[in-house]
């Protein structure tokens, strides 16, 4: 059961562990000086999820007993976060895209995460809604900007959703681990808002005045630890200095 | 959720209200509304409990340092617990608090409504820390620290940061 947990833990946190290292890497590189700001504190806030998570499930395993352990020293199939989180800041639509997708869903898993009966998860995530709840505004308002700007903006940021959406339903598939943890009253039924996620992601696109894609073809393999050809240059740069400096701290 | 006073320990108080925040060096900790605990045990050893005001709060590794440094010159050994339940909320902000952030240059969190009205809603109510004026607008959502948003003041000119209401 402790291992189920584990398990179940870092299904959540490595999402917020990856799109929080994507979006360190716009810090100094934002297309300005807000945007550069914001993009990096909403990568503080998911990084401080993280160390939330990681250290409660740092109790739980035996191997890697402490928050950097599990941030640093697991091998890319040991990870599983979804492939949306890994895709690349290509430019600022795919940054903001991915976000916005990520976002909706993030503050609906989070709410629902409230419910649990695990009390650890619902402190983290009672101090967790409260900052998604900025993130999905941030990002829902520039979708709103670019979609509704000019046509070359407009442009980018349906090009942009048109690709990152091949990735939107891998959020909610059940692994046999996340349905165990449903039954036990700790775990996630994405499932009961599914419908809801695509019909806000429907409404914040329409004042956009963009198009919601109508493809039907989805990928997956993040939660199963299968990763897309990015995952690997994100880790050897996340993972470079606990590697070369073995139990270095800061 | 009404938070409960936090418990301190009557002797303590002064030695923790030296202790400030190092990003924000005139906010005492105690005003922050950080430390949720301090109590001092029967062999005089100490424990306090402080809570981030955001998950991602770099802060917080520096105020324990600090907290414990500020005990052992008090002469009480002490050990400093973070906490996440009841997340903290700007209310507990003490008024003294507000004030040191105003004289600070950073303008104080609003209520929660007149908060969503300025910042979804573009609504010009933040008073401007150097003159007052709410003629002001919203630059960025995300400030010098994420805590914050970013305004400037269409007066003076002068830009400056409104701390934004978390409940
Ligand atoms: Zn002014």
């Amino acid at each position: 059961m402790k291992q189920d947990l584990y398990t179940y833990i870092l299904g959540i946190a490595d999402n917020n562990l990856i799109l929080g290292q994507r979006l360190g890497e716009l810090c100094g590189h934002g297309p300005s000086l807000e945007t550069d700001i914001a993009c990096t504190n909403i990568s503080l806030d998911l990084l401080g999820q993280v160390r939330s998570y990681y250290q409660y499930a740092a109790q739980l395993n035996e191997r890697l007993t402490s928050e950097d352990q599990i941030a640093f020293m697991r091998t890319e199939r040991e990870y599983l976060n979804v492939l949306l989180v890994e895709q690349p800041n290509t430019n600022f639509a795919y940054t903001i895209a991915r976000q916005f997708l990520y976002d909706i869903f993030h503050k609906l898993f989070i709410q629902n995460l409230q419910n649990s009966t695990d009390q650890t998860l619902v402190a983290i995530a009672n101090k967790a809604i409260k900052e998604v709840s900025y993130h999905q505004r941030f990002s829902s308002d520039w979708i709103v900007r670019l979609g509704d700007g000019t046509d070359e903006s407009h442009e980018k940021i349906q090009t942009a959703i048109d690709d990152l959406w091949t990735y939107t339903n891998e959020l909610f598939q059940l692994t046999p681990n996340d349905e165990q943890m449903i039954k036990a009253g700790k775990g996630v039924n994405t499932a009961l808002f599914k419908d809801t996620y695509y019909a806000q992601i429907n409404s914040i696109l329409n004042e956009a005045t963009l198009a919601t894609p109508q493809s039907k073809w989805f990928q997956k393999g993040g939660k199963e630890g299968i990763h897309t050809e990015h995952m690997g240059y994100i880790l050897s740069d996340l993972q470079y200095m606990q590697r070369t400096y073995p139990n270095m701290e800061w | 959720m009404t938070p409960k006073e936090p418990h301190i320990a009557p002797e303590l108080y002064a030695i923790l209200a030296k202790v400030s925040d190092p990003e924000i060096p005139v906010l005492s900790i105690m005003d922050m509304g950080v430390v949720r605990s301090a109590i001092i045990d029967e062999n005089n050893y100490v424990t306090v409990q402080i809570t981030p005001t955001y998950s991602g709060c770099p802060a917080m590794d520096v105020i324990g340092d600090d907290i414990k440094s500020a005990l052992a010159a008090a002469g009480y050994s002490a050990t400093v617990e973070l906490v996440l339940s009841p997340a903290w909320t700007t209310d507990w902000i003490t008024k003294e608090g507000r004030k040191a952030l105003k004289k600070y240059g950073i303008a104080p969190p609003l209520t929660a409504e007149a908060d969503k009205d300025v910042l979804l809603h573009g609504k010009r109510l933040v008073p401007c820390p150097q003159c007052k004026s709410t003629h002001t607008v919203l630059v960025s959502q995300f400030g010098s620290t994420a805590c914050k948003a970013l305004f400037k003041c269409l007066d003076c000119k002068e830009p400056f940061d409104y701390f934004k209401c978390l409940k």
